[in-house]
Order: structure tokens, then C-alpha cells, then sequence
């Protein structure tokens, strides 16, 4: 057995070492490393500091509250508000009052307490076929749950979490009650059981599927940039919804400081550039999405989008609902 | 070593790695009524029947594309068999959500196939009303699942067809039985222990997926899993979901097992087997079965992930991934080497040991294999957080600075939680084929004054040695795949080529991680052809 036990050892002599000398900066991430590598990159070069990315799509939250205060996490980057939210309640992130942060980032995408920030944004758009759909910016949520759509809509899982936040905003704008009811018609108008990814959706609207689909607007963008998506992207028009109203509903990536954070003062550092206008412009030209930081200009392409109405409905309010709209998915059986 | 040091060696391992497990359960304590209702009353029927029916499909496909060709290549010689012997196990290299991308790719409704479909056959017919199939069902799932678990039973079975030599066989012929009858009556019973196996990896395997269904929009019990825990933020009701399927499992095997009885079959056939000579139609038949599993499971994945790696070539040449395959080979290796000796232990244990609890340590150890990796990655930080908390908070006290994650922190957690998750790979292995050894040499090894430790060094090693080869092959190559676990316990800045490939597979984008893709099949063909090769010599 001695053997093993040597095996144990040699494993834990070549297990990467954090060492103290040299800077560095821990990142647990929701957002794939290649997404936010460049800005990464950038930040290193510009202060020095190494940041090491933890990526994974399910769980941090959990690893982060069971390694508790010896965690080596420094901050955490999210994809969607419900994932941010959901570390600030469990506790185990701590405010950052950085001045640089808070004069870049504008109220109503960061928490009064500092707990969490957001670095972009996004809408939740509808791709909808140039040859099959009449372009127009009339549509609403509402409409494709009526009968003018039976049959034309395609969708990824209701449980994504893009969708549950749109589903969440439902409930907060017309209730439980309206929401399943509309939930319900949105499922008979589709064309065929919910799956894949967003840009699968535009994808089937070139084939023919469907007409219609939701879709958050970077992948607009994203498609445009890939040589073999690109004739995806051109069979169809980008459509902000709601625009006679409330307006589009808006979703955020983001970022919070760690609670036990042992490298707090580098991590208050990559924050701050994040929000900076350098790592915002990167955030628009790279990804496609809308920075924070009202001084940063969305990149060219994203402007050609044109400019939108969105839904001020403030995140927290939204997020209320959250398991509520799990809660409706299950009971329309939407996914089955 | 006395029956007593071998016994507590196995139960203090076997209870180290069955307390994730453990703690998993003390935490799903809490009360979860309503979220159990409310998925009761709502999905949690549709998810058990979509359960069911992937997990019986996966088994049928398999053991449809498996026992056949097992068959063949133990009994029959045919044009090929040299080489579609280790080719039949190739597509045990392939991740099945990397199989699954690359079919929906071809055959959804706005792939090759189906374009090519309607421009050939439908080109007049109006946009949006063509008849078209969908792939993303129950039975594709199953059939992309199948299509790269069968080696495990071919695996299994075609040793168990060679070590039933064929003289059985040429008597049962002899006495009149037509071939079909004697591989049902004689062969198929004598195989029955292995063959259930190799089922029971396959269904333990389908059992757990998560990845290949929810591509497929296929919604089970693992579904349930997630979303409780995940979405409703109840981590007891998710237990409970896992506990119910292991309940489920065991139901099923225990009924396997009361319904084999007392049946023991020692037989262990080591002289030359006469092989069976096919011509003609049947030869043609033989090299096309085997050809056409080789080719889906392996040969068109391979193909079109060469194509996607020469189209995004200029994308794979940041020069980590030899650092990232070095990285996973190297831990797939370790937990291949202890969890087959850990398999040893058990079996061994159980062997010698006078009472019936002598078999606990391997059941214990297997059970881990049930439980949804993601899972099974948070259960395992459970007590190994609380382990290391309180370690630092005594190094601390006593004035010390704290070392910080040096377990969860470290690749020992993925070690550790990979050694735990495939535990059950090598037990059954190794177990299978103690079983086929027979008791009269344990007893002439007593009679003879040899200790228990020389008589596994010098009879039982010798004679499972083929067995624990397939072991280490096989928790090497799962290893090499393993994802959830791998994403959630590897510490910062490291990746094996799983985590890799996902970070683009995630985002569809499969094409952009081809290269590394490719590098996982190719590290699992080494193992494969060598391990067939060490078959091929030993008979």
C-alpha cells in the first residue's frame, strides 16, 4: 500500500501551488475562459497581475460556499443576473466600494451595497425570418403566444437560464396566473419541442422550421462574424419586442467580490478595469454586448442594431420570480 | 495478512469513498415536501418513463451490436477479425456528447442529410411543409448512447466467449443442436454473470448521462436531478431524486442476481480455441456487422472532426494542449492504477473472508457510480471542505499560517472524486472474474501452507490478469472523458481535455475544440489496441 500512499504525495508535490510571490488574481467563472481571455490578457499586461479562471456551467455557487473561508476564490464573473444574485443571498460575496467602480457603472446595474456589479448587457431579441415575417417592431412577448404564430416559433430549453429570466420578468409585469396562460400558448406555437442553443434557433429558421424565434442579440453579431453561420444570420432580421411599451426585456453578465477573497486588493483592481472603458469596448467589439459604462460606445456592429427601448424593470424585482417561472415551466410541461 | 488486515483495509477504503455519499445524504435531511410534490404532480412521471425507456433502449441497442459481434470475433474466423477485434473497441474512445454533436449536426432537419433529402426529393414542396424526422428523441439519444458504450459489453463478453473455449460449443453441436440453439442454451447462460456486467455499466452510464440527453431535449431523472438542486435550489430533494435511482439500480440487480440463484459457473477454457470458419455470404455478413459499428462509432465521428479541425486549424495552435493532454493522461493513469488495485482489494476481500460481510466493501465502494457526476463533485467536497476547515482553523490556532485547499484545491479532489465515480468499473471487472475462479485452488492453496497474500500473488493475479487489464483500460478511458466532476474539482488553471473541449461545446462550437476532441480518441487508442493485443497473445 506504500506505494500509493508515495502516489498521493508525488500528486500533491506536482499540484500547481499558489505562489504568494508573484501577484495574481483567482476567477471563478460562469462565462467561458476564451470569452473574457483577451481582456484578461490586457489587464496582465497593463498591472502585472496573473489571473487564473476557474470555468465551469453549473455549481460554482455551491463549490464556493462549501470551501468557505479558505476559499482561494477572489471574485466570480457571471453570465446572467439569477447566477450573481444567487452568491450575494447565500453570503458569500463581500461589498466592493472601489470609486472608480461605482462612477463607472451607472445604479441601476449594480447593487446599493456593492455586493454585485454588472459589465454588460444584453437583450432578449427576436430573430425573425426576412422572406417569412413582414419586418416590423410591433411585436411583443404578448404576440407569440397567439394564434397569429401556431406553429412558427422555435425556442432553447425553458430552463435556460436567458429564458427563466425572461419568464421571471412576466411574472413581475402580469402575474402568476397570465404568465402560465401565456406560457401555455407560446408552448402550442411551437414548431418543435424546445432544444439546442439560440443561434440552432436562427439556424432553423433558414431551414424552414419556424419564422419566429428568441435569441439574445449578441449571437446576431457572433453569427455574422462565423464563416458558415454567417448565411444563418442573413435569413433573418434582429427585432427589439415591445418597443410601444415596457419595451425589451434586458439581462446582464456581472461580476462580485468574493466574501473571503485572499487577493482582494488585485481583485478590486480587475474589477475596476473591467468597467473601465478599455475592457468595455473590448466587451462590445469581442462579444457583441452592450457595456455598462455609459462612456463606452457599443462597438459598430452592435450600434448598426440601432438603438432600443429596454425594460426598466430593475433586476431584483425580476429575480423575485425566479422559481416561480421553474415552478410554471414544469406545470405547462414546457420542455416535454 | 490475516482475513481480519485484509478486512479492515477494504471497509476503512471502502468508507472513505462512500462518504460523499454519506454526507450527501445527512445534508438531504431537510425538509423539501412541496418542491417533491410539485415535481410529482408535474413532470416527475414523464421523466421516469423517459428514464426507463432510454435506459432499456441504450441496453437493447447495445447488446444488439455488442453480443453479435463478441460472438464472432470469439468463434469465428472471417476476412478482418485480426483487426476488427481492437476496432470494435474504438468508439469506447469517443465522448458520447461529442458522437451526439456530430450527429444531430448531420441528421437535424438543417443538416446535410435532410437538405440533401429535400433538394432531391421535395424541392417542390412549399418552405415549412416538408416532411422531415427528428433526431432529437428518446430513441436517437439512446441509439448515439449505444452506439459508443456497446464496447463494454463487447468487451466483456468476448473475453467470457473465449474463456468458455469452443469445445462446448462443438459438443453441444455434436449432440444436435443447431448453432443458434447452442449460443442461446450454452453459451449465453455460461456468459450470464459478465454479460450482466457489462449491462450494468451500460445502464449505470445511460443511467448518469446528462450531457448526451439534454442535447437530445430528452428529459429524465437526472433532469430532475439538476433542476432541483440547480433551479430550485434544493440540494435534500435532489438527493432524494439520486437515492431513488440507486434504489432503483439495486432493485434491479438484486432481482438479477435471486433470479441466477446458487448458479456458479467456474470454467476457465486456456487451450487453443478451433475457430469457425465462415464463407461465403456469411463471411460477407460478418465483416459488414462488424464494419458498420466500427464505421458509426468511430471511423465518420473521426472523420468529420478531422475536417472541422482542418477548417478552424488556425484556431488550435495556442500550443497548451500538449501541456493539457499530458495533464489528463497522466491523471487518468494514476486513478486507473488505484482504482483497479483498490478492486483487487475488494474482490480479494471478499473471497477470503468467512462471512457474508466480507462482500460489503465492494458493494459500498460500487455505489458512488449512481449518483449524477455533478453530483458526486459537490458530495465529495462536502466532507473534504469540512475536513480541510477544520485543519486550517487548527493550524491557525496553534499559531501557524493556514495551507490553505491543499485537498479540494489540488488535483488530488478530481483524483479522488474519479477513483470514487468509477470504483464500480474495476469492481465489476475484477469481481466477474474472481468469481470464474475456482474455489478448489483457494483450497488446495491452503492445503499447500501458502498465506493468503501468496496466493493472490501466485494464483489468483496470474489467472485475473486479463480481467485486470480491461480494468485499468477502462477507467482510463472514462477517466480521459469524464466531464462534470473534471469542470468542477480541477483546480485553477488546469484543464484535461474533457474541460477543454466543453468550454467550446458548451457554446456549440465543437468545431473550434476539434484538435482536442481528436487527442482524447487518440490517447484512448493506445490502451485499446494494447490491451487486445495482451488478449490475443494469452490464449
Amino acid at each position: 500500500m506504500s506505494h500509493k500512499v508515495l502516489g498521493f504525495l508525488t500528486l500533491l508535490a506536482f499540484a500547481p501551488q499558489v505562489n504568494a510571490a508573484s501577484p495574481e488574481v483567482n476567477v471563478y467563472s460562469y462565462r467561458q475562459p476564451f470569452l473574457i481571455k483577451p481582456i484578461t490578457t490586457a489587464f496582465t499586461e497593463k498591472t502585472g497581475i496573473k489571473v487564473n479562471i476557474l470555468y465551469a456551467k453549473q455549481g460554482i455557487a455551491e463549490k464556493l460556499e462549501r470551501e468557505g473561508k479558505y476559499s482561494p476564490a477572489d471574485m466570480v464573473l457571471t453570465s446572467d443576473f439569477n447566477r450573481l444574485l444567487e452568491i450575494t443571498q447565500k453570503g458569500l460575496t463581500q461589498a466592493n466600494h472601489d470609486v472608480q467602480l461605482i462612477q463607472a457603472i451607472p445604479k441601476q446595474y449594480r447593487a446599493n451595497d456593492g455586493h454585485w456589479f454588472a459589465l454588460t448587457t444584453r437583450a432578449r431579441a427576436l430573430y425573425v425570418s426576412k422572406s417569412r415575417v413582414e419586418a416590423n417592431d410591433q411585436i411583443t412577448y404578448e404576440d407569440l403566444a397567439t394564434g397569429l404564430f401556431k406553429g412558427r416559433i422555435c425556442i432553447r430549453s425553458g430552463k435556460h437560464p436567458y429564458n427563466i429570466s425572461l419568464i421571471a420578468s412576466m411574472i413581475a409585469h402580469h402575474g402568476e396566473q397570465q404568465t402560465k396562460i401565456w406560457l401555455t400558448g407560446l408552448k402550442d406555437n411551437l414548431a418543435r419541442k424546445p432544444q439546442g442553443n439560440d443561434r440552432g434557433q436562427v439556424k432553423a429558421i433558414k431551414e424552414g422550421v419556424c419564422d419566429i424565434a428568441l435569441g439574445n442579440s449578441y449571437y446576431y453579431g457572433k453569427m455574422l462574424q462565423n464563416k458558415e453561420q454567417k448565411q444563418w444570420a442573413d435569413a433573418v432580421n434582429i427585432v427589439f419586442p415591445n418597443q410601444n411599451d415596457r419595451g425589451v426585456h434586458i439581462n446582464i453578465s456581472g461580476m462580485a467580490l468574493a466574501k473571503y477573497a485572499p487577493n482582494k486588493q488585485n481583485a478590486e483592481k480587475l474589477m475596476a478595469f473591467l468597467s473601465d472603458e478599455e475592457a468595455q469596448s473590448m466587451y462590445s467589439a469581442l462579444n457583441m454586448e452592450y457595456p455598462v459604462n455609459p462612456a463606452v460606445e457599443p462597438s459598430e456592429m452592435v450600434k448598426s442594431w440601432g438603438e432600443f427601448k429596454s425594460d426598466t424593470l430593475p433586476l431584483s424585482e425580476m429575480v423575485k420570480h425566479r422559481k416561480t417561472a421553474y415552478k410554471l415551466l414544469d406545470e405547462v410541461k414546457f420542455d416535454l | 495478512m490475516s482475513n481480519n488486515k485484509w478486512l479492515i483495509a477494504a471497509w476503512t477504503i471502502s468508507i472513505i469513498l462512500i462518504l460523499p455519499a454519506v454526507f450527501l445524504l445527512l445534508q438531504s435531511t431537510g425538509s423539501d415536501t412541496p418542491l417533491f410534490e410539485h415535481l410529482w404532480a408535474t413532470v416527475l412521471s414523464e421523466y421516469i418513463v423517459n428514464t426507463i425507456q432510454i435506459v432499456v433502449l441504450v441496453l437493447l441497442f447495445s447488446a444488439f451490436f455488442a453480443l453479435p459481434s463478441a460472438w464472432l470475433i470469439a468463434m469465428c474466423d472471417f476476412p478482418g477479425r485480426r483487426y476488427f477485434q481492437w476496432l470494435l473497441m474504438l468508439p469506447l474512445a469517443m465522448p458520447a456528447y461529442v458522437v451526439a454533436y456530430i450527429y444531430t449536426d448531420l441528421f437535424d432537419f438543417a443538416g446535410p442529410i435532410q437538405r440533401t433529402m429535400r433538394a432531391l426529393f421535395q424541392s417542390d414542396v412549399a418552405v415549412g411543409q416538408h416532411w422531415f424526422f427528428e433526431i432529437r428523441n428518446v430513441p436517437g439519444a439512446a441509439l448515439m448512447l449505444a452506439l459508443v458504450l456497446y464496447p463494454y459489453l463487447y468487451l466483456i463478453a468476448r473475453t467470457a466467449f473465449m474463456e468458455q473455449g469452443s469445445h462446448l460449443f462443438q459438443v453441444s453441436r455434436s449432440l444436435g443442436q443447431k448453432p443458434w440453439q447452442s449460443f442461446r442454451r450454452i453459451a449465453m447462460p455460461l456468459c450470464r454473470p459478465a454479460i450482466v456486467v457489462g449491462l450494468m455499466f451500460i445502464g449505470a452510464e445511460a443511467l448518469g448521462d446528462f450531457a448526451t440527453v439534454h442535447y437530445f431535449a430528452v428529459n429524465t431523472l437526472t433532469t430532475a436531478v439538476y433542476d432541483s438542486w440547480l433551479g430550485h435550489g434544493s440540494l435534500s430533494a435532489a438527493a432524494k431524486i439520486s437515492i431513488l435511482m440507486l434504489i432503483g439500480v439495486m432493485g434491479i440487480l438484486a432481482i438479477e442476481r435471486w433470479q441466477r440463484g446458487r448458479q456458479r459457473f467456474y470454467h476457465k477454457y486456456t487451450g487453443q480455441n478451433a475457430l469457425f470458419k465462415l464463407t461465403g455470404w456469411r463471411a460477407t455478413s460478418a465483416v459488414i456487422y462488424c464494419f458498420s459499428l466500427v464505421f458509426s462509432g468511430f471511423i465518420l465521428p473521426v472523420v468529420i472532426l478531422l475536417s472541422y479541425a482542418i477548417d478552424y486549424a488556425s484556431l488550435n495552435t495556442d500550443g497548451q494542449l500538449g501541456r493539457v493532454l499530458l495533464q489528463t493522461v497522466w491523471l487518468a493513469l494514476l486513478a486507473a492504477l488505484i482504482t483497479t488495485a483498490l478492486a483487487v482489494l475488494f474482490s480479494f476481500t471478499t473471497r477470503v473472508s468467512s462471512s457474508a460481510s466480507g462482500a460489503l466493501p465492494t458493494k459500498l465502494s460500487s455505489m458512488s457510480y449512481m449518483m449524477p457526476s455533478t453530483v458526486l463533485a459537490i458530495a465529495v467536497l462536502i466532507p473534504m471542505t469540512l475536513f480541510e476547515n477544520s485543519f486550517n482553523d487548527f493550524w491557525v490556532a496553534i499559531g501557524y499560517q493556514a495551507p490553505g485547499l491543499f485537498l479540494s484545491g489540488t488535483t488530488f479532489a478530481l483524483v479522488f472524486a474519479f477513483v470514487a465515480r468509477f470504483q464500480a468499473v474495476a469492481n465489476g471487472t475484477i469481481e466477474a472474474s474472481f468469481l470464474a475462479v475456482s474455489p478448489s485452488l483457494d483450497m488446495a492453496s491452503k492445503s499447500l501452507g501458502k498465506t493468503d497474500s501468496q496466493m493472490l500473488r501466485l494464483i489468483h493475479l496470474p489467472l485475473i490478469k486479463k480481467s485486470v487489464f480491461t480494468a485499468m483500460l477502462l477507467v482510463f478511458i472514462e477517466c480521459m472523458k469524464e466531464l462534470p466532476a473534471a469542470l468542477l474539482l480541477r483546480p485553477f488553471n488546469f484543464d484535461t481535455l474533457a474541460t477543454f473541449v466543453y468550454q467550446y461545446v458548451s457554446d456549440e462550437q465543437l468545431e473550434q475544440a476539434a484538435f482536442a476532441a481528436i487527442l482524447i480518441v487518440l490517447a484512448g487508442l493506445y490502451p485499446v489496441m494494447r490491451l487486445t493485443q495482451t488478449g490475443e497473445k494469452s490464449i
